[in-house]
């Protein structure tokens, strides 16, 4: 079995004026432990829905997910919060770090729910990530490049087996996403982590092997939410 | 990071409305203390200080101004009694010890107050303690004008042993009624914590005979302070005095009619006491307001915790942990508050009545006002607790593509 199988997804929502609208219908998706996949989806098409799924923060209408053998689908919320918190880390596009906190606090916080806690491994996380002199820095006295980082650090906190990455680029300067980006790819690896990285830039996509569209995979096509 | 860590820092991040909120129920918990406090003691001390006597005899007149004046010595003299009456009680059977007192003048607003000292000394004015003169002064001589002052009259004035003073007229003072007589200051009582403390005590020939008063009335005292030889004597001579006769008012039981001007004055600390828990509730609601209104702006902070695992229960808890730290701060402030009330309140009672409030004496209100007040915070993080609770994580997560 891999570490992610997904059955016959299905996902709507009721568009305001009452109608149940699908945005997302995927008969079948997987990655085995420590697969990168890039995944091409444009706005709109339903990207984050999917990852939010994955990670078990919102819930699909029908169908399968297998994360690490957990039938998200099935879980309780409080026992999706604790798969998510010991097997999921998540990068987001605008990073959500924590401003009232400090970087090495915000990498704390990814480990803080899960299983492990292991203040030694915050820190050298930020040494992989090169923040080792700004590790009590808060995000707002840190460059939008030093800030994914953290966002980085974090979510490779808790020792996850799957890295889900929402547009980790998308708010960083063309020099500086290749560098994240390469910092996220080379980190999963050292940390036998599996990734699945969700962007719009092909200059992004590129570099991944297999790389899989969106819209190849969801029948219900073009969809009108997130 | 612990949890407690986390809401350190959160209150660390609404650094003004952690302090405004905890203030405001430090207030609450200072009156709160205070009240309950200041009530008992008070009642305890006023109704516990008798002076070592169990009745006072005076002219026809209330019962309560009799005590007032005779043991308190706050009240105006309601008459004068003539010297046989004095004669009259103190041979009465059922009385073991009677002292004639006579006020009506002053030095510079504390109270002279002639007696016999012989008496004086021999009066246990509480269980085993009786008046002792501070090493360096001895008891007056009744046949000279010679004073021993209470030590807080002797503090307040600034007068030692060997010090003389002019008395003035009256129980006011006012500077253009000055006796010519001059008296020396031969002794200092040591601090007995009662309302003797702040008089000063002079024979009571005298007071009597001071310049400027009537001669016709030059043997005539302000009271006489009776203790009987036992509980049933004072019965009797409370039908004798104040039933049969119309001339006299035996004051009896001391300690009963200084209770029943407590009861009379209830009402007022019962308002006191409705005022500071109407401060509590307002305080728990600044908490709850204050909490509720940073939770929309926390919606995004509660959202990315949630996406790195915490359950919903464990943000309720933050929240609710949070205000249960902002009032437990509260509380310990309260104390703070308390005692800065006490000490003013201690002082106001002792300067008017020479009666002292105990700032170290144990109340039980000092333990449960602070967890009372950190309860009610606690039940007021709940509402903004439930509505972080609440938040939906994928909506707050932004942006969404």
């Amino acid at each position: 079995m891999g570490l992610l199988e997904i059955h016959q997804l299905e996902k709507g929502f009721f568009t305001p004026e009452g109608h149940h609208q699908k945005i997302l219908d995927i008969r079948s998706f997987s990655m085995n432990s420590g697969q990168q996949l890039g995944l091409r989806g444009q706005s709109g098409s339903g990207k984050t829905t999917f990852l939010h799924m994955i990670a078990g923060i919102i819930q699909p209408d029908a169908g399968q997910i297998l994360l690490d053998g957990h039938p998200m689908h099935a879980l309780s919320e409080a026992r999706r919060d604790q798969v998510r918190a010991s097997t999921v880390g998540y990068i987001f596009q605008t990073f959500n770090l924590l401003a009232g906190f400090t970087c090495l606090e915000n990498v704390h916080l990814g480990m803080r729910f899960g299983s492990q806690q292991n203040p030694e491994r915050a820190v050298s996380l930020l040494e992989q990530v090169g923040l080792q002199d700004r590790m009590h820095y808060r995000p707002s006295q840190l460059s939008v490049g030093q800030q994914q980082r953290v966002a980085i650090a974090r979510a490779l906190a808790n020792s996850p087996r799957l890295v889900l990455a929402d547009e980790p680029t998308g708010n960083l300067d063309p020099s500086l996403a290749e560098e994240a980006l390469s910092l996220i790819r080379t980190l999963c690896t050292e940390n036998n982590a599996a990734l699945l990285l969700v962007s719009h830039d092909q200059g992004i996509l590129d570099q991944f092997q297999p790389c899989l569209d969106l819209r190849e995979i969801n029948r219900a096509g073009q969809g009108g939410g997130s | 990071m612990s949890l407690l860590g986390m809401v350190l820092r959160s209150l660390r991040q609404h650094l003004l409305s952690t302090v405004i909120t905890s203030c405001s129920i430090a207030l609450a918990g200072g009156l709160i203390l205070s009240v309950w406090t200041i009530k008992d003691q008070a009642n305890q001390a006023f109704v516990g200080v008798h002076s070592g006597f169990d009745a006072v005899l005076g002219i026809r007149s209330s019962k309560l101004q009799l005590v007032l004046n005779a043991i308190f010595h706050v009240e105006a003299s309601p008459g004068n009694l003539a010297w046989q009456d004095y004669l009259d009680i103190r041979e009465h059977p059922g009385v073991s010890q009677a002292l004639p007192i006579a006020v009506g003048d002053n030095y510079r607003g504390y109270r002279l107050v002639g007696t016999l000292p012989d008496i004086l000394s021999q009066v246990a004015y509480r269980e085993a303690s009786t008046y002792q003169v501070a090493p360096g002064g001895r008891w007056m001589d009744p046949q000279r004008r010679e004073a021993v002052l209470g030590s807080f009259a002797a503090q307040q004035l600034g007068l030692k042993v060997g010090d003389t003073f002019h008395p003035y007229h009256g129980l006011l003072f006012d500077e253009s009624k000055q006796h010519a007589e001059t008296y020396v200051v031969v002794g200092e009582l040591e601090p007995s914590n009662s309302p003797a403390d702040r008089v000063i005590w002079i024979p009571l020939a005298g007071l009597q005979k001071m310049s400027g008063h009537d001669p016709k009335t030059a043997t005539d005292i302000s009271a006489v302070l009776i203790k009987l030889n036992q509980p049933q004597a004072g019965f009797r001579m409370d039908m004798m005095i104040n039933k049969q006769g119309d001339r006299l008012t035996m004051a009896w039981p001391v300690d009963q009619i200084m209770a029943q001007l407590f009861t009379k004055i209830g009402w007022f600390d019962k308002v006191l006491t409705l005022v500071a828990y109407l401060v509590a509730v307002v305080a728990a609601g600044g908490i709850l307001a204050g909490l509720y209104n940073t939770m929309e702006e926390r919606r995004r902070d509660i959202a990315i915790l949630r996406s790195l695992g915490a359950r919903r229960r464990v943000i309720f808890g933050t929240v609710v942990m949070e205000s249960s730290l902002i009032a437990f701060f509260g509380s310990i402030l309260s104390l703070v508050i308390h005692t800065a009330i006490f000490i003013v309140a201690a002082k106001m009672i002792r300067q008017q009545t020479g009666v002292v409030l105990n700032l170290w004496q144990w109340h039980p209100s000092l333990i449960w006002t602070p967890i009372g007040m950190t309860l009610i915070g606690t039940f007021a993080g709940c509402i903004p607790a439930f509505k972080a609770y609440r938040t939906p994580v994928a909506e707050n997560l932004t942006p969404l593509s």
